[in-house]
């Protein structure tokens, strides 16, 4: 993978499991990806498929039992995570590195005005006085474009929209200015009107402050519209990692393919409307994924390499994919 | 305009939730969930309705099957005022309707096994015999796509798209002349989502169904549909053939609709349309036309009198005073 501009994130051969009574979990097998400063990354893949797994487990925020990180390294800043004690973890999480979830409703405590939720963060990791604190927390607000910021930093989480809410998650997320940004489908419980200026938003403050941005969705259209690079995941593995343009114009992995073909585009003429072209079977479930290659029992290419695993080859410059059609040796 | 075009006629519909206010408060305030609807459902089409939550949308479905009593007006089914049936009559008309909710998990009673669930419908109108029943579950499982042997499973052991084609064969069950599908694959996963719209559109060719298709995703709407609605705090801004919304929209809100839907093609430069602030509240809903507080096109008469929806191109309804003064 290009080594052009400075890479911030690094994540090679990430193994995070989960032992539960039905057996071992694979939720992420053998990730790499990597995220140079200042850029986007999108990773999209339907449930299961090891996304916000692959985020918690940069933030080592699995929880242990059941869950695990086996073997890997994530490379931040020069540093591996996964070496890094507790202690010393707590200080980049919220500080270097920061998180926003899908539900902002459950990530934001119900008994605290918004204001102390905001300042906790900054007395923490920047020793601000409560006061000072404070009066960034307003600013934080005014900057995310939260109408009244005065006002209504005293109110709780309740009496705010789920739109406002995601806001408020942002601005805590940014309080102490993070070299990375992890939003983990931040508009997907949110209406089209609101997705989009929550979209733009974070466009706008990640061209303000030169954040990396990793945004894990399920939305191709979102990926479309905000990444640079996107790797697709399919069953705890990357399938398909390359740039936008790339992806979209030129997809190799009959996964995406499937993926891009199975959405409805408004942009398509009416008049021709044909049926979509489903991807046939389930989403598999982690105990019990097919051998060799994970989307084999789904593929109309299978054939009878497909019985091993593929690895993820550069089939063209920049573009990587697991997949033996495109594997010639 | 009965029996031969229309299915269903709303006429004039209105349904306030009223809020419990404090014990002396002398106002009474309501939600203004569906405000003054009038909408036609042709037989043997698909009618989308769109917009965001808050809208109505689900509302206005529930009005048509009674599972909600309007504040008022009208709801004709085949010709018929259905407001004034009751118990009997009521029970009958629930066998030409039926509905298939949002979320695959929590529609599905847990404890009962899919055979039973999806008969249920046929014990509960008394149809056939035992033996009759359990073949025309069987037949009704093959038709959405499940294998026999699943029948003596239950819910928890099926994906979020199976238990929806669970829900579907349910609700065919009786054979209904009109389901209304509430937001019927949006907890899906995207690639079992087009498996789900595939097989509503077999089954409506197949058992000349009507839908009336709520969702928030007007991509999903715009495919599937062949007419769509689009609501906005209760009334109805703006109603056209499916194609016809998608190349010519005339509303400002179905515009902006539009322009945040984010299209899978990075090739695409477009012009963002970005709406400022949050949908009004229903309980308060703006004066005038209710969109225009984040309308980029308003005018004088705006926020004054309530835009009456009116017919500007054959077929093509709309409620917005760029178009012409209220007739």
């Amino acid at each position: 993978m290009g080594e052009t501009d400075k890479l911030l994130l690094k994540i090679r051969n990430l193994h995070t499991y989960f032992y539960t009574d039905d057996g071992v979990a694979k939720a992420v097998d053998g990730v790499d990806l990597e995220l140079v400063e200042g850029g986007t990354l999108g990773v999209v893949g339907e449930s299961g498929c090891g996304k916000s797994v692959t985020a918690l487990s940069v933030m080592r925020l699995i929880p242990d039992p059941p869950g695990k990180i086996i073997q890997g390294k994530i490379v931040f800043g020069g540093k591996d995570l996964l070496t890094l004690s507790e202690a010393e973890m707590r200080k980049i999480r919220g500080r270097s590195i920061s998180m926003i979830f899908q539900e902002p409703m459950t990530s934001l405590n119900p008994v605290f005005q918004i204001g102390d939720q905001i300042s906790e963060v900054l007395t923490l990791h920047e020793g601000l006085s409560k006061k000072e604190a404070w009066n960034r927390s307003i600013e934080m607000l005014k900057m995310v474009g939260i109408p009244a910021a005065e006002r209504r930093i005293t109110e709780y989480p309740h009496q705010l929209s789920g739109g406002m809410r995601q806001r408020v998650m942002i601005a805590m997320a940014l309080a102490c200015s993070p070299k990375l940004m992890i939003a983990d489908e931040p508009t997907t419980a949110l209406d089209v009107t609101i997705q989009a200026q929550i979209l733009e938003l974070i466009n706008r403050l990640q061209r303000e402050k030169g954040m990396s941005v990793i945004l894990i969705t399920h939305n191709l259209g979102v990926i479309a519209e905000t990444a640079q690079m996107v790797a697709v995941m399919y069953a705890g593995r990357v399938v398909e990692y390359t740039d936008v343009r790339t992806l979209f114009a030129t997809p190799q992995h009959p996964y995406t393919q499937g993926l891009l073909k199975s959405i409805p585009r408004l942009d398509e003429d009416h008049a021709k409307k044909a049926k979509l072209e489903a991807i046939p079977g389930l989403v598999p479930s982690l105990l019990d994924l097919p051998p060799g290659c994970k989307f084999s029992n789904r593929c109309k290419y299978v054939f009878e390499k497909c019985g091993q695993e593929p690895p993820l080859e550069e089939v063209s410059t920049g573009h990587f994919v697991r997949c033996w059609l495109h594997i010639h040796r | 305009m009965n029996a031969n075009g229309n299915l269903v006629q709303v006429k004039k519909l209105k349904k306030f939730f009223p809020l419990r206010g404090h014990f002396f408060s002398r106002s009474k305030s309501f939600v203004q969930a569906v405000v003054g609807v009038n909408l036609e459902i042709r037989r043997g089409e698909t009618l989308g309705l769109v917009g965001e939550s808050g809208c109505g949308k689900s509302t206005l479905g529930r009005l048509i099957l009674r599972l909600e009593e309007p504040t008022e007006g009208q709801i004709f089914f085949e010709g018929e005022d259905i407001l004034q049936y009751k118990a009997e009559r009521l029970r009958q008309l629930r066998r030409e309707m039926q509905i298939i909710f949002q979320d695959p998990y929590s529609s599905l009673n847990p404890r009962k096994t899919i055979g039973s669930i999806i008969g249920e419908p046929l014990i509960i109108h008394n149809i056939g015999t035992k033996k009759e029943r359990s073949e025309r579950v069987l037949r009704l499982m093959e038709v959405v796509g499940l294998r026999p042997e699943h029948i003596n499973r239950y819910p928890h052991e099926f994906s979020g798209g199976q238990r929806q084609r669970i829900g579907i064969a349910r609700a065919l069950a009786l054979n209904p002349k009109l389901i209304i599908a509430d937001e019927p694959v949006s907890a899906l996963d995207v690639s079992i989502q087009a498996q789900v719209l595939n097989l509503l559109e077999d089954l409506q060719d197949e058992f000349h169904l009507t839908y009336l298709f709520i969702a928030h995703d007007l991509s999903v709407v715009e495919h599937i549909s062949d007419r769509v609605a689009v609501m906005h705090l209760g009334r109805i801004a703006e109603l056209a053939p499916s194609d016809g919304l998608y190349s010519r929209p005339k509303h400002p809100y179905t515009h902006a609709l539009l322009a945040a839907n984010p299209i899978p093609d990075p090739s695409l430069a477009r012009k963002r349309i970005l709406l400022q602030g949050e949908v009004p509240s229903p309980i308060n809903p703006p004066p005038g036309c209710n969109f225009h507080t984040r309308c980029l096109n308003r005018f004088d008469p705006c926020d004054k009198e309530v835009p009456v929806l009116r017919e500007v191109e054959p077929s093509h309804w709309v409620a917005c005073y760029l178009y012409g003064p209220n007739p």
